[in-house]
């Protein structure tokens, strides 16, 4: 087990190494890094001060190790907007996408089992063929299009919802969080579901086919066999085999739920990490883009890795595969 | 897409593997009707110069007094805006279809580059074997971890706006699913008897691979190419819309509903809300042809 978690921890240092080249050459060789690292607003002297101060006169290896050496200390360098350190405003800005993002998760898990399960129960039923076309428009239409349409018919046409901002925050353990305060949760509502949506749909498929795959097993029918009710049959030794996988996959949508409400933090002006980076994009503001995307890597490399062991500690199988390799 | 499992009645026997193909396509209406919603989206797009009453990127046909009509005003020249006009009095109608060129070319324009280089990654891969397979292989899984939408996002985040940039992001936010699809089919083509014929011949193992195998990947190719390309119409849609994809010079329909988006607010729906019903129909029908495409041409849910 823990030459596997050893492996594991490797294979992640690895892939951080290999992002933060493709970053690193992403700024510093395709793009121009003048224009890039230091603000346009700066004239001639300025300019060639600061590409003394970020070195970028020295050869490229000395650069890159140079980024590395402050990247590894969480110095990026500091906004060119804020003037304060990237990193802070960054980290500064994830309770929000966090929230924003364990609500999605919440409301995929809590609405999308439930409906897969039901289309699983009653495939041929108008109102499972309902959730299954549901399911496929959740797929295919853009979140930012959903997100729109939200607005305009649950803010705008209803006035039911408030469509930007994130509403009061209290104080919760340690954290400023909208859940716990009313207005927050209003405001937090439109854009959790929007996020949701994808999730939403891919969490019914799962349920779904999971529990027509379980329904035909030999364990199904032995407890059926039993006399046990349809209702324990189906809550306690059903659920219990496709829970599993089942919140497994929605755990690595994590990462992916964070990466996506860059569109969702953007609709709905709701102040987390997405938001401040589409500003930081659209205002030059090189070094926040810079660490959001390092950061943003170093969340995708934990979350697949710590799913990873998860799996291994759950699934003796994947371990002695991965030894016997 | 869906899982499930429509078991056709086997057709009365076609002469050719195409024939039986169009008419197993055929025996789903959706499929249908979705294949002539996407055939009209994209005849539509292609006649734009021709059948819209105004070029709404010709200065001297857009007149600002005709800006924000609603839906089915007249305009001061006289044709009647029946989606509306947009902030600067574009007529809405001609501005979607010039912005579908934009967004089909697009998608289409990075769906065919990925599936050529993502082919070509996969078979060689498949081709080569040993360490250089496992090389690639891990690569292309690494790249798959991320979701494709972030991995353009961090792209056009580097390079910044534009259309080559833009069609380079897509391209390598999707080349990996072709070079996947493309192995896995490879893999299992190559123990077949006609591969093991191909030997026999003494062909060489690049002529087996490219003209003996290749072919025989089309069936999933085209099923994840039509997704692809649908995706990389959204995709970009939606960086547009950020503001992070093409410029104003360049308007798909994301840009137009990101144009939209700040009238929405006031209740003028119709600037954001026509363009995003044209994207609608060009996704899901284009998503539509793929998923049936897939049920037709993947021989496991046959019987």
């Amino acid at each position: 087990m823990t030459v596997f978690i050893i492996r594991r921890l490797m294979q992640a240092l690895v892939v951080v190494f290999l992002m933060s080249i493709i970053v690193f050459f992403g700024v510093n060789v395709i793009g121009d890094p003048v224009a890039m690292l230091i603000s346009p607003d700066a004239d001639q002297a300025e300019m060639e001060a600061a590409i003394r101060r970020l070195g970028l006169d020295r050869p490229i290896h000395e650069q890159y190790f140079a980024f590395i050496k402050g990247a590894a200390t969480g110095d990026f360098g500091r906004s060119f907007i804020f003037g304060e350190p990237a990193l802070k405003l960054i980290l500064s800005h994830m309770p929000a996408t966090l929230e924003l993002a364990f609500t999605a998760l919440f409301l995929a898990v809590a609405i999308g089992i439930p409906l897969g399960l039901y289309a699983g129960l009653y495939p041929d039923s108008p109102i499972s063929k309902g959730i299954m076309a549901g399911s496929i428009l959740g797929f295919s239409l853009p979140t930012f299009w959903v997100g729109l349409m939200m607005i305009m018919l649950f803010a705008v046409h209803l006035q039911w919802l408030p469509a930007t901002g994130r509403g009061d925050t209290g104080t919760f353990l340690w954290f400023e969080t909208s859940l716990v305060t009313r207005d927050g949760l209003s405001h937090i509502m439109l854009p959790a579901l929007n996020l949701a949506l994808l999730k939403i749909s891919l969490a019914i498929r799962l349920t779904r086919a999971g529990v027509r795959e379980a329904m035909g097993q030999d364990y199904v029918k032995f407890a059926r066999a039993k006399g046990l009710s349809p209702r324990r049959v189906i809550l306690v030794h059903v659920m219990k085999n496709i829970l599993i996988p089942v919140v497994t996959v929605m755990g690595l949508e994590l990462g992916s739920l964070i990466g996506f409400s860059v569109v969702t933090e953007t609709i709905f002006a709701w102040p987390g990490m997405g938001k401040l980076l589409i500003d930081a994009i659209l205002q030059l503001d090189r070094p926040i883009v810079v660490a959001y995307l390092m950061i943003i890597v170093l969340f995708f490399v934990l979350i697949n890795m710590i799913v990873d062991i998860l799996y291994s500690i759950l699934d003796p199988r994947v371990r002695l595969q991965e030894q016997g390799a | 897409m869906t899982d499930t499992q429509i078991i056709a009645p086997v057709p009365a026997k076609a002469e050719t593997p195409f024939a039986q193909f169009r008419a197993e396509f055929f025996e789903s209406k959706i499929a249908v009707g979705a294949l002539i919603t996407l055939g009209i989206v994209v005849v539509l797009a292609l006649l734009a110069p021709w059948i819209t009453p105004q070029n709404p990127y010709d200065l001297a046909q857009v007149d600002v007094m005709d800006a924000r009509l609603p839906p089915g005003e007249e305009a001061f020249s006289g044709y009647t805006m029946w989606l509306g006009s947009d902030g600067s009095g574009r007529d809405l109608f001609s501005a979607i279809l010039y912005g579908l060129r934009i967004s089909l070319a697009v998608g289409v324009a990075s769906g065919v580059i990925a599936l050529f280089i993502g082919t070509f990654v996969g078979l060689f891969a498949a081709y080569v074997g040993g360490r250089v397979e496992t090389l690639i292989m891990r690569f292309v899984d690494l790249q798959l971890s991320f979701p494709a939408s972030l991995v353009a996002l961090m792209l056009v985040a580097l390079l910044g706006k534009g259309v080559d940039k833009i069609i380079l992001a897509l391209v390598v936010s999707q080349w990996a699913y072709y070079a996947r699809t493309v192995r896995a089919t490879a893999l299992v083509e190559r123990h077949k008897e006609y591969v093991e014929a191909a030997i026999c011949l003494g062909l060489s193992k690049a002529r087996i691979m490219f003209r003996h195998i290749l072919p025989n990947c089309l069936g999933p190719l085209i099923v994840v190419g039509t997704v692809q390309v649908a995706s990389a119409i959204s995709l970009e849609a939606t960086l547009s819309f950020l503001g992070v994809g093409l410029p104003q010079t360049q308007p798909s329909l994301g840009v137009l509903i990101a144009n939209g988006f700040e009238y929405m607010l006031s209740g003028r729906y119709w600037i954001s809300v026509f363009p995003g019903l044209a994207l609608l129909l060009t996704v899901v029908s284009i998503n539509l042809v793929g998923d049936h495409l897939r049920d037709v041409l993947n021989p496991r849910m046959k019987k």
